[in-house]
């Protein structure tokens, strides 16, 4: 068994789970807030359109992205800015795929989280001078911060575990697309079940350690200091 | 008012669903000026557009400041308006340490001359020892002075406070009063304050603006207002009455009574801690007062006074009569049966003697002296 082969497909797919996360903590953040505090009778049109990947099939969603991102969709002439031809079958689109396959599992704790504190801690922050902005930061954020480590978590965890959406859209490309889910998939098909064991025993241990720690840290972040 | 001096200028109209509200008052930028009136007056939501969390139709001036002025087109937002505001639940922030609540708005204030340091705010409330602790921890007092003190240091222009006791517990509003008291002694900030309380207020405020139903049933001093016996539905029965100035003259220690002199006047109370010299305000409600046409003797009651019934009006419908009488100087509400005052001829003029049990009295029925 070369230890080698394993460790491009674990390294590519924290990179991509890392970098969708944050993407989606910072397009997800605004868009939640908007979806709490909005009193426009459109915005659960918009909170459907976030939740859709939910209820997907994610070879639907993989079949709409593949021709978004394709080369006669919007992808194909993002790509064409640097000379490429398709963001199909790069890294990019993977990342790209995640944020919309990811996007519920972020916003909606983060959207929850907002809306359970309600109006008031944001009116004594104004009434203590804080402009929308600064009670944002000091009051908002603050008190969501459950939601956002939840979010966060679930965001993280559910990139980790994509199969179809990258199956449709990023194939099988080792060291470009090749994430560990289809790398698991690929060892099983081609009966190397030491292989398959060892990964999908990583990914169990890791999302468990992760969970645990997220827990553990938001216990201990639950006291405010002095 | 006065139409030279400073004053709080508001005036707001609009719609919230059924409920209309349509209110103009003028407050002095000094002392407690109280809104008072049942749940559904208008109270809080007038209270909530002077801080510009809600937003009607008016105008508000605060001395030389215009904070909106819909005429104008202006409409300062609650951030950019130098007041403290006192919710009914003490909303500290959960996150933040007692200091760190405390410090919150202290942060964006702007200091002038009158600024209130935090040391003196921290001692003004006995709020020291609680300083790193977790607003979990506190009790509903202890949350409640620190919400005071946080809107203290932001170095308002005007303290609005939203019924800041009605949450509270008897024992722990007895607490709380108190320290309220201080604010009113020590500082020169006008308050506003909400409350449906008259006890609440009668020990508190100098100005009262009554309110019904959304819209102004009468403003004016203190005094004046619990005088109206045309207010009565709206000031309530049970707690209804008035207040007198009063000076401490004797601390009588035989018998554990002080004795309180208004205009030649003397009341005698169950003994309160207080300096002979000093001003206080005494409550004396209109159903502790009786009514009598012949001077009593040998009788347990301690407060005679002779008066002059003033007004006296018949609540169709009711056992009572309610009763304004003079005592030369001051002015009791007797709260009476409609038959006492038949049998006994009441009308306006006649000389009668009203009658008070000191054991009526008690600390709450003192208060500062209003301004």
């Amino acid at each position: 068994m070369e230890f080698a082969e394993l460790w491009p497909p674990i390294r590519l797919t924290l990179e991509l789970a890392s970098i969708t996360t944050v993407i989606l903590l910072i397009i997800g953040t605004p868009i939640a807030w908007w979806l709490a505090r909005s009193e426009a009778s459109w915005k659960e049109v918009v909170a459907a359109i976030v939740a859709v990947p939910l209820v997907l099939p994610p070879t639907v969603l993989g079949f709409y992205l593949l021709i978004a991102l394709g080369p006669d969709g919007p992808g194909g002439w993002v790509a064409g800015l640097w000379g490429g031809r398709s963001l199909a079958f790069t890294f990019e689109g993977l990342v790209i795929g995640s944020v919309f396959y990811s996007m519920p599992f972020v916003i909606q704790p983060i959207r929850n989280a907002f809306e359970a504190f309600g109006e008031r801690p944001l009116e004594v922050a104004a009434t203590l001078r804080a402009s929308p902005w600064q009670a944002f930061w000091t009051v908002a954020v603050p008190l969501a911060r459950p939601g956002f480590i939840t979010g966060a978590v679930l965001g993280f965890a559910h990139t980790v575990g994509e199969f179809g959406v990258i199956l449709m859209i990023g194939g099988n490309i080792p060291g470009e697309t090749k994430v560990l889910s289809i790398t698991i998939y690929d060892y099983v098909e081609t009966l190397q079940w030491a292989e398959a064991h060892l990964l999908a025993g990583s990914m169990l241990v890791f999302a468990f350690a992760v969970i645990l720690s997220m827990m553990m840290l938001d216990k201990r972040l639950g006291r405010p200091g002095p | 008012m006065n139409s030279g001096k400073p004053l709080i200028d508001a005036a707001f109209a609009g719609r919230r669903g059924d409920f209309s509200l349509d209110v103009a008052f003028e407050a002095p930028m000094q002392g407690i000026t109280a809104l008072f009136g049942p749940s559904g007056s208008g109270k809080t939501t007038i209270l909530r557009c002077m801080a510009g969390l809600d937003r009607m139709a008016g105008h508000l001036k605060i001395g030389s400041e215009t904070w909106q002025d819909d005429t104008a087109g202006l409409f300062h937002r609650t951030h950019q308006r130098p007041i403290g505001y006192v919710f009914q639940e003490a909303s500290l922030f959960p996150h933040l340490s007692v200091r760190k609540n405390l410090t919150y708005g202290a942060r964006r204030a702007k200091p002038d001359d009158n600024a209130l340091a935090f040391d003196d705010v921290v001692g003004l409330l006995d709020v020291g020892h609680l300083l790193n602790r977790n607003p979990g921890t506190l009790s509903g007092g202890e949350r409640q002075r620190i919400a005071v003190g946080r809107a203290l240091l932001s170095q308002p222009r005007l303290l609005l406070m939203d019924e800041p006791l009605s949450a509270l517990d008897r024992q722990t509003k007895d607490e709380l009063l108190p320290y309220f008291e201080t604010l009113h002694r020590e500082l020169t900030l006008p308050i506003l304050y909400v409350s449906h309380d008259i006890a609440e207020v009668s020990q508190l405020a100098d100005r009262m603006v009554v309110l019904a139903g959304g819209r102004k049933l009468a403003e004016g001093s203190l005094v004046d207002i619990l005088e109206r016996l045309d207010l009565q539905p709206a000031t309530g029965r049970f707690e209804a009455g008035v207040v007198l100035t009063a000076t401490v003259t004797a601390q009588d220690e035989t018998y554990n009574l002080t004795r309180l002199d208004h205009q030649g006047q003397t009341f005698s109370i169950p003994v309160v801690d207080l300096q002979i010299g000093e001003e206080v305000r005494l409550r004396v409600r209109a159903r502790d007062v009786a009514l009598s046409t012949e001077r009593p003797t040998a009788m347990s009651i301690r407060n005679v006074f002779a008066g002059t019934v003033v007004e006296i009006r018949e609540e169709s419908g009711t056992a009572f009569a309610e009763t304004l009488v003079d005592i030369g100087g001051g002015r009791l509400r007797a709260r009476i049966t409609r038959e006492a005052a038949v049998d006994l001829s009441l009308q306006a003029g006649k000389p009668v003697f009203a009658l008070v049990k000191s054991i009526s009295f008690d600390r709450r029925s003192l208060g500062q002296k209003p301004t």
